[in-house]
C-alpha cells in the first residue's frame, strides 16, 4: 500500500493492487500487539491500527485498484501476472511492477528438530492466526523453539490467554528478539528462557507429549548428559523468516540462495529493469516503520522507471 | 536499591539505571528521551502496560476484533481485565477507535476497537 500510495503521488494513474487475502493489511492485522508506527505517524499503533491508516488513504485515490482475493500463480519476465480470483482466471500485463510479497517463516525442518511428528508444532505466526484472526487456542501448554520476535509476542498471549508456557529456549547466547519484547513478554510473566539450549527432540504420538532440550557449546555442538525434558502439548517455532520469493525467480530474477532475496546493488532493485521488490520480500527488517518507509522508496523509482520509458 | 531496567516504550530498548527508596524514584540514569523517563517513573511506582487482545462477534464479518486499552493500565489488573474481555460479544459494524467498555476495570482508560468490520 506504502508503494501504491507513493507511485501514485510521483504521477502514476493507472495502479492495480492485487491481494490473495480478502481484506488490505497482511500480517498487520493478525500483529494485534502495540509497537507499530513511533518512527511512521509519531505515535504507538497496534498493527491493524497501522494497516487502517494506509487502507483509509489508499481507498481515497480512484487511480489505484484494489483487487482481493486474488492470488498470482505465474510471472514471466516482460511482468506479465497470471492471478485466480474467485471464479476466474486472468492475465495482465504491467509495464512497471513493485512485488510485496513479504515473508515466511522458518519450518522446524529448517532447523532438524529430531523425534516424532505429532500435531501439535506450530510456526508462531500460525499459532498468532490461529488465536487473533481464527479465535482458536492451539494448545494448553507450550514450549517455544526460538527467541525471534514473534515467538516473545506469542508467548505473552498464550499466557494472557490462560495456557502456561513452559519455557523459551533459544540455541544463542542472547536473544534474537527486541529487547522490549523480552521485558513485557516473558520477564512479566516469568517465563523461564534457557539460552544455550536447543530442542533436541519431540516426543509424543499422536499429540506432542515433551520436547527435549540439551545445552549447546559456543560452536552450538551439544553437551552430552545436560538433557532437560518438558511435558507439554504445544511447540512453537520461532527462529527466523526468509523472503518469500518465488514469483520473482519464476520470472528470471536473480536470487541469493542464502537469504532468498534478490541480487541486488540497490534497494529495492532486481536484475530485471522495472521490476521491484520491496518491504520483508527484499529483506527481513524488525520494523514495519521501516517497511512503509522503504516501500516508499519502491513506488518513488517504479514512477521514474516509467518517466524515463515514455 | 540499585536496579536496571529495559525502557520498552521504542524498540531501541534503552537500558536504564535507576535507584528506587520507599517505592518512589530518586535517581534516574541512562534515558535519552522523555519517554524513557515517563516509563521509569512508572516501572517504580506503578507499573502499567497497554493489554491487546481479541473479542469475539456475532454475525460479523470477522469472528475475533482486536482491541486494546486506550492507556496504560495497572499490571496488577492484567488477568482481571482478561476475564471481562473473555465475556464480550460485539454484535453492531465497528471503527477502529470506537469504545467498546468506557473506563474499563475503573482504569480510566477505555477498552478500543483496532480493527473497522462491518456486518
Amino acid at each position: 500500500m506504502a508503494a501504491a500510495i507513493a507511485a501514485h503521488e510521483s504521477g502514476v494513474k493507472d495502479i492495480l493492487l492485487l491481494e490473495r487475502d480478502q481484506y488490505l493489511g497482511g500480517i498487520l492485522n493478525q500483529c494485534i500487539h502495540t509497537g507499530f508506527g513511533i518512527e511512521y505517524f509519531k505515535e504507538v499503533l497496534t498493527g491493524p491500527e497501522y494497516a487502517q491508516r494506509f487502507i483509509k488513504e489508499i481507498k481515497k485515490i480512484p487511480d489505484i485498484e484494489i483487487s482481493l482475493k486474488s492470488f498470482v500463480v505465474d510471472l514471466t519476465r516482460d511482468k506479465t501476472l497470471t492471478f485466480i480470483k474467485p471464479g476466474i482466471l486472468e492475465k495482465v500485463k504491467a509495464r512497471v511492477l513493485i512485488m510485496a510479497t513479504g515473508c515466511r517463516e522458518k519450518t522446524r525442518e529448517m532447523i532438524h528438530i529430531a523425534g516424532t511428528r505429532p500435531s501439535g508444532v506450530f510456526s508462531a505466526g500460525l499459532a498468532q492466526k490461529l488465536i487473533n484472526i481464527e479465535g482458536l487456542l492451539p494448545g494448553k501448554r507450550v514450549v517455544i523453539a526460538g527467541s525471534g520476535d514473534i515467538g516473545l509476542i506469542m508467548a505473552r498471549r498464550f499466557m494472557l490467554e490462560g495456557a502456561e508456557v513452559r519455557a523459551v529456549i533459544e540455541i544463542e547466547k542472547k536473544t534474537r528478539g527486541l529487547l522490549r519484547n523480552v521485558v513485557q513478554c516473558i520477564e512479566d510473566f516469568e517465563i523461564p528462557m534457557y539460552f544455550n539450549h536447543r530442542i533436541s527432540k519431540i516426543n509424543g504420538k499422536d499429540r506432542v507429549e515433551s520436547v527435549t532440550a540439551v545445552k549447546v557449546d559456543d560452536d552450538l555442538n551439544d553437551i552430552p548428559g545436560t538433557d532437560v525434558r518438558f511435558d507439554c502439548d504445544t511447540v512453537l517455532i520461532s527462529v527466523g523468516l526468509i523472503p518469500e520469493n518465488e514469483l520473482i525467480e519464476m520470472a528470471g530474477v536473480q536470487i541469493d540462495k542464502k537469504t532468498n532475496s534478490p541480487v541486488s546493488h540497490e534497494l529495492n532493485k532486481t536484475s530485471i529493469p522495472g521490476l521491484f521488490v520491496c518491504g520483508n520480500s527484499f529483506k527481513v527488517y524488525d520494523i514495519v516503520d521501516s517497511v512503509s518507509l522503504d516501500s516508499e522508496i519502491a513506488g518513488r523509482l517504479a514512477a521514474e522507471y516509467l518517466r524515463k520509458k515514455i | 536499591m540499585n536496579k536496571k531496567l529495559t525502557c520498552i516504550e521504542c524498540p531501541r530498548g534503552c537500558v536504564l539505571s535507576v535507584d528506587a527508596e520507599n517505592g518512589k524514584l530518586v535517581r534516574l540514569e541512562g534515558y535519552e528521551c522523555p519517554k524513557g523517563e515517563k516509563y521509569a517513573i512508572a516501572e517504580i511506582e506503578n507499573p502499567t502496560r497497554i493489554l491487546t487482545s481479541t473479542v469475539l462477534t456475532e454475525g460479523l464479518f470477522l469472528k475475533m476484533i482486536p482491541v486494546r486499552t486506550s492507556d496504560p493500565i495497572p499490571k496488577s489488573d492484567i488477568k482481571k481485565a482478561m476475564s471481562e474481555i473473555i465475556k464480550i460479544r460485539i454484535k453492531r459494524s465497528i471503527r477502529t477507535g470506537d469504545v467498546i467498555i468506557k473506563d474499563f476495570l475503573g482504569s480510566g482508560a477505555d477498552l478500543i476497537a483496532t480493527r473497522d468490520c462491518s456486518v
